[in-house]
């Protein structure tokens, strides 16, 4: 411990913040859908269903906050992306990163 | 035995493991039948089971909880009676890996045939929210959460207070389950350094109302040890004192709460530290 802390207060007022702000969360997803996992589905299969792209290289990003959350897609498109229905034939191309779809929702508990 | 008494059926559960539920399982326990209460303890950790250990009756085990569902043996063949309280009782679980053998209708059936012979049932939870912790507290009128004042088991404990209000078999009939929490492995002098949740932090986040305080002490492990519920061990010990407590409180004694105070000598306040 150095000496900081000792005159600084203790870590448990951080805990006390993360728990209500991460309970309040888990409390509301027992009783509803979880939205931001719900327009993480829908905007992916909306992609899908226009342009091919490799699930590996979809990156998602969440973060959970006291009033406002973010979702943060990103997505790796083909130069040459072919129709949904094209992708059998589809190879791993050359690949640029065309597209970014973020979403930012009010807070279930707030909206 | 006596017949027509009707237990509560009582569940000591947490989500989280390592928290102390065997460990406050066999100290309420054994406070209760010292009080005069006809007892039994159920270890519903099946594969796991340490209960017996707790107890000290983990030699005389014969057969356990699946035994009785399966027909194997009969209840009263099952049931360990404590060597120093006779309304003391043990029912313990299995050491098959099974997890399944655990059946609701099986565990219905026990309790049931239970309640008429005792004043309380109190079932060890095993950690987790499967089978085995659903099941546990699947017939409860009353659950105790134990908690410790620290981040994961205080969210765990709030997994399954929203359990305890879903799938018990009160919550289906729109009734609720009594709940009452009880936080173990408090330090006071950490709580008051802000170095550690307090009783306040806990109670405010879990909304529960409490039922006792345990404070961190060495004379919980020398209870394990020995194999003796920690209130029979030392029952002038701080943290016998704060389970005999919460068990009259179980009973609807109206107890006033003591939140556990520092007794720390002068060179440990200086130094900052505790043996225990």
């Amino acid at each position: 411990m150095n000496l900081l802390n000792w005159f600084s207060r203790g870590s448990a007022p951080i805990a006390r913040e993360r728990l209500q702000i991460l309970l309040a969360h888990e409390r509301n997803e027992r009783h509803q859908p979880d939205l931001l996992g719900i327009l993480r589905e829908e905007i992916l299969s909306l992609i899908s269903r226009h342009i091919s792209f490799d699930p590996d290289k979809v990156q998602i990003k969440m973060d959970r906050g006291k009033s406002v959350s973010t979702l943060a897609v990103d997505i790796e498109i083909p130069n040459s992306f072919a129709a949904a229905g094209d992708a059998s034939r589809h190879r791993r191309p050359r690949s640029k990163r065309l597209g970014n779809v973020a979403a930012r929702t009010m807070d279930q508990r707030v909206a | 035995m006596k017949d027509k008494k009707s237990a509560r059926v009582v569940v000591v559960t947490s989500g989280k493991g390592g928290v102390g539920k065997t460990t406050s399982t066999a100290a309420l326990g054994a406070a209760l039948a010292h009080l005069g209460e006809k007892v039994v303890v159920i270890d519903f950790d099946v594969g796991l089971r340490n209960l017996d250990l707790m107890m000290g009756a983990e030699r005389r085990v014969v057969f356990d909880l699946i035994n009785v569902i399966h027909g194997v043996a009969k209840l009263p063949q099952a049931l360990i009676r404590d060597k120093r309280l006779e309304n003391l009782n043990l029912l313990p679980a299995s050491q098959t890996r099974d997890k399944d053998a655990l059946t609701e209708e099986g565990v219905a059936k026990v309790v049931a045939e239970l309640r008429s012979k005792f004043d309380w049932i109190i079932c060890d939870s095993p950690a987790g929210i499967e089978r085995g912790a659903t099941l546990a507290m699947r017939y409860a009128d009353t659950a105790i959460i134990v908690t410790n004042p620290e981040v994961s088991s205080v969210r765990d404990s709030d997994r399954i207070i929203g359990l305890l209000d879903s799938k018990t078999e009160k919550a289906e009939r729109g009734e609720f389950v009594d709940k009452h929490l009880l936080v173990t492995r408090y330090q006071p002098w950490r709580a008051a350094r802000g170095e550690m949740l307090t009783i306040d932090d806990v109670l405010e986040i879990l909304s529960v109302p409490l039922l006792g305080i345990i404070p961190e002490s060495e004379e919980v492990l020398r209870a394990s040890n020995v194999g003796s519920p920690v209130t029979l061990n030392n029952p002038v010990s701080p943290p016998a004192r704060a389970y005999f407590e919460a068990a009259r409180r179980l009973k609807g004694e109206t107890i006033p709460m003591h939140v556990p105070s520092e007794s720390r000598g002068i060179f440990n306040k200086l130094f900052g530290r505790k043996a225990a």
